[in-house]
C-alpha cells in the first residue's frame, strides 16, 4: 500500500485510475454459430452485489463471461468502469477476476502456493512482494497449511477457495463468479458464501443457489437470452420461485 | 514442480554444478562413445561415471543400481546376443557403453533442479519461436501437464465408475470418448482461466508463415 | 482470425478466448498429461520381449488425430520435456534423462514425429475423416514412422543387425494394430461430439 503514494501520480487517462462506474451492457446481443444466446440486453448495474439467476441454457453463464471479455458481444458493447470489453480487453481483465464453476479447471499449477501465485507472476510483481501477497491470501482462506502439498489432494470446498484466493490475490475492482456453489456440499455452499458477502469487491455472481441471495443489492433473471426480471432479492427471487413451480 | 520423485536433494559439487553444464557434458559423452566405439574407452567412461556418482553427487550405490532397473533386461539380452552372434568384446562394449550413457543420464537428473533443467529447455526450445511457440511457456506448460495427470486419471475413474453402475457392457476403450470430451470441456475453461488471470497478457511470437 | 469455427458443442457456448495460444496451451498440456495417464494402465509384459506393450502409443495416435499436426506434435514433444526433467510418467514409472539413453529412445524420439504426422493426415482427410481414414493415418504415422525411427536407432545403438532389431520389433505388431483401431474409433467419435481441429476457412471471415 505505501509503495503505491511513493509512485508519481499516474496519468488521468491509466484505466486504473478510472472511477468504478460500475458495468454497463449496452444492446448486447451473443449468437454462437445459429443460435443466439443472447438478445438485445441493455443494463447498468451499479450496485455492489449483483445476482443472476436463471434456468441452464439461459444465456446466464454467457452473460457472466462477457463481462471480463472471455466472450465478446457479436453485437453491442460491454462497458466495465468505461472501458469497452472489446477494444481494452487487459485493462478490463486486469479489473475483473472471474472465479468458475469447477475449480478443477481454474487450478492450473500442480501445488496449491505455486497456483496462487500465478496471476502475480503474469502481472510481473516482484518475487518478494508476490510471496508475501500469497503468503496473506492463504492465510485468509485457511490454506496455509496446504501451501506446497498438491491442489488434487484438496477437499472439493478447499479446491474453491484455492480458486478464489488464486483470483484475489490479484487485487481485482470486481469479481465474476459463474456458479461458485453448485459442485460444493452445504457447508462449504455456506463458506463460499460468507466469501462473498465479506468482499469489498464489487461482485456479480452467476447462481442455481438462492440461499446465496441474501444480502445482495439486486437480483436478475435470465431466461431465452433475456433479463425477465430485475429487482431486489425477496421480490425477485419470489417471482422466479413462483414460475418455476 | 517440487514434487518430482527423480531428484535427489544432497550438498554435493555435481549438486552445484549448472544444469546446462552437465547436459552438455552428457552429449559429449554419447557423441564420445559412439564416435570412438573401442573396448577400453566404454569401461573407462562407466568407471568415471560411477566415481562422479558416488563421489561427485554422493548418491548411494543403490540409487545407482535403481536407475539400472529399467534397461538390466536389455544388457542381458544384449551380451547373449553378442555372445552367440558374435564376440564377447563387441557385446561388453555395447553393453558398457549403454550403462554408462543411463548411468550419466541419471546423475544430471538427480543432480538437477526442476527449474534449472526447465530453463535449459527453454533455452534448447528457443528456436520453437519460428512455430509460434513461446519458449517462455514452457515451464508452465510442464507445472499444467503435472496437474492435469491426477485430473485426468481421477475423471477416467469417475466414469468407468458411472460406467459400470449402469452395468455397462461396451468394451472399455469406449470409456475414452466420454473421457475425452470431458477433459476437453474442462482443458477449454482452464484456457479461459489462464487468460481471465493473465496468461495472454503478451501476444505469442508470430510463426514464421504468417509473418510477412 | 480466419478460421471456421468448429461447431459447437451444445451444451454449453466455446468462447474464443484472447489470442487463442492460451487455448492451445491448454489442449497440449491435457494430451500430454493423457499419454502420462495411459502409461499408468498396467502394461502387457510379453515374455522373451524386454519392452512391455503399453497404452502410451495410443496417446500418440489420440494427440495427433483429436489435436491435429502442430499441436498433436507439441502435446508429445511436451511429454518428453515432463520426462526429461525427472517426472516418472513412462510406462512402468520411468522418467528422467536415463531413459533418452536407453536403446529404445529411438521410439521416444519418434512419438513427436509420429504425432505430427498422424494430426496431417488427419487434417487433410478432415472433411472426410471416419473412423477408416483415421486408421490409416494411425497405421502410417503411429506404426510405420515409429518403426521406421525406433528399429535403427537400437540397431546402432546396441550395435545389433537392423535385420534383428527388424524382427524383434514384429512381435509388437499385432499390438499395435489393435491400438490403432482403437484410437480410430475413439478419434472419430469425439471428432462427431467435440471436434479440436479447425481448418482455415475457403472464405476467410473476419470476425
Amino acid at each position: 500500500m505505501a509503495r503505491a503514494w511513493r509512485r508519481a501520480a499516474p496519468p488521468a487517462e491509466d484505466p486504473a485510475v478510472r472511477s468504478r462506474s460500475g458495468i454497463e451492457l449496452l444492446d448486447v446481443g451473443h449468437t454462437y454459430g445459429d443460435r443466439v444466446v443472447l438478445r438485445e440486453v441493455s443494463l447498468v448495474l451499479p450496485e455492489h452485489r449483483v445476482a443472476v439467476i436463471g434456468s441452464n441454457g439461459s444465456g446466464k453463464s454467457t452473460l457472466a463471461r462477457l463481462l471480463n471479455g472471455l466472450v465478446l458481444p457479436t453485437s453491442g458493447r460491454v462497458l466495465v468502469d468505461g472501458l469497452d470489453t472489446a477494444t481494452d480487453l487487459r485493462a478490463v481483465r486486469r479489473r475483473v477476476g472471474f472465479v468458475f464453476q469447477d475449480p478443477d479447471a481454474q487450478i492450473v499449477h500442480p501445488t496449491v502456493a505455486e497456483d496462487v501465485a500465478f496471476g502475480l507472476q503474469n502481472q510481473r510483481v516482484p518475487a518478494a512482494e508476490r510471496d508475501q501477497r500469497v503468503t496473506e491470501v492463504l492465510a485468509r482462506y485457511g490454506l496455509t497449511e496446504h501451501a506446497d502439498h498438491p491442489a488434487h489432494l484438496l477437499s472439493g470446498g478447499q479446491k474453491q477457495l484455492l480458486a478464489i484466493a488464486g483470483v484475489l490475490v490479484m487485487r481485482p475492482a470486481r469479481v465474476v463468479f459463474d456458479e461458485p456453489t453448485t459442485l460444493l456440499d452445504l457447508a462449504n455452499r455456506r463458506r463460499v458464501g460468507r466469501v462473498i458477502e465479506e468482499l469489498e469487491q464489487d461482485v456479480v455472481v452467476v447462481t442455481h443457489d438462492l440461499d446465496l441471495l441474501a444480502g445482495f443489492d439486486r437480483v436478475l433473471v435470465v431466461e431465452d437470452g433475456r433479463v425477465v426480471a430485475d429487482g431486489g432479492p425477496d421480490e425477485t427471487v419470489g417471482w422466479y420461485v413462483a414460475r418455476m413451480s | 514442480m517440487s514434487t518430482l520423485a527423480l531428484y535427489s536433494p544432497r550438498l554435493s559439487p555435481l549438486h552445484r554444478t549448472p544444469a546446462g553444464v552437465k547436459l552438455a557434458a552428457l552429449g559429449a559423452l554419447s557423441v564420445l562413445l559412439f564416435a570412438v566405439p573401442r573396448l577400453p574407452v566404454a569401461p573407462a567412461a562407466l568407471a568415471v561415471v560411477v566415481v562422479l556418482a558416488l563421489g561427485g553427487a554422493r548418491l548411494t550405490p543403490r540409487q545407482l543400481l535403481a536407475q539400472l532397473r529399467p534397461v538390466w533386461l536389455w544388457l542381458v539380452g544384449l551380451l547373449a546376443f553378442h555372445l552367440v552372434v558374435t564376440d564377447l568384446a563387441s557385446g561388453s562394449l555395447a553393453v558398457l557403453r549403454l550403462a554408462a550413457l543411463v548411468l550419466a543420464a541419471a546423475v544430471v537428473t538427480a543432480t538437477s533442479k526442476v527449474a534449472d533443467l526447465v530453463a535449459v529447455i527453454e533455452w534448447l526450445c528457443a528456436p520453437l519461436r519460428l512455430v509460434g511457440v513461446r519458449p517462455g511457456r514452457i515451464g508452465l506448460a510442464i507445472a499444467m501437464t503435472l496437474r492435469f495427470i491426477p485430473l485426468v486419471a481421477e475423471r477416467g475413474a469417475r466414469i468407468r465408475e458411472a460406467q459400470a453402475a449402469r452395468g455397462a457392457t461396451r468394451p472399455m476403450f469406449l470409456m475414452l470418448v466420454p473421457l475425452l470430451v470431458q477433459v476437453l470441456q474442462l482443458a477449454h475453461t482452464t484456457a479461459e482461466a489462464l487468460d481471465a488471470r493473465g496468461a495472454d497478457d503478451e501476444p505469442p511470437p508470430r510463426p514464421l508463415w504468417r509473418r510477412s | 482470425m480466419s478460421y471456421r469455427a468448429a461447431d459447437p458443442t451444445p451444451a454449453r457456448t466455446r468462447s474464443k478466448t484472447g489470442n487463442g495460444g492460451t487455448r492451445d496451451l491448454a489442449y497440449v498440456a491435457l494430451f500430454a498429461a493423457i499419454v502420462a495417464v495411459l502409461g499408468v494402465i498396467p502394461p502387457v509384459a510379453v515374455p522373451v520381449i524386454p519392452v512391455p506393450i503399453t497404452a502410451q502409443t495410443l496417446g500418440v495416435m489420440l494427440a495427433g488425430s483429436v489435436l491435429g499436426a502442430r499441436r498433436g506434435g507439441l502435446a508429445l514433444l511436451l511429454f518428453l520435456a515432463v520426462v526429461a526433467v525427472g517426472a516418472p510418467v513412462l510406462s512402468g514409472g520411468h522418467g528422467g534423462l536415463g531413459v533418452f539413453a536407453g536403446p529404445t529412445a529411438g521410439y521416444l524420439y519418434s512419438w513427436p514425429i509420429a504425432a505430427f504426422v498422424i494430426g496431417w493426415l488427419t487434417q487433410l482427410f478432415w472433411r472426410r475423416f471416419n473412423a477408416g481414414y483415421a486408421f490409416l493415418a494411425n497405421v502410417l504415422g503411429g506404426i510405420v514412422v515409429i518403426y521406421a525411427i525406433g528399429i535403427p536407432f537400437t540397431s546402432l545403438y546396441a550395435d545389433v543387425p537392423l535385420w534383428t532389431s527388424f524382427t524383434g520389433s514384429f512381435l509388437f505388431l499385432p499390438g499395435d494394430l489393435v491400438k490403432a483401431f482403437i484410437a480410430a474409433l475413439v478419434a472419430d467419435r469425439v471428432r462427431r461430439s467435440y471436434p479440436v481441429i479447425e481448418l482455415p476457412a475457403r472464405q476467410p471471415a473476419h470476425r
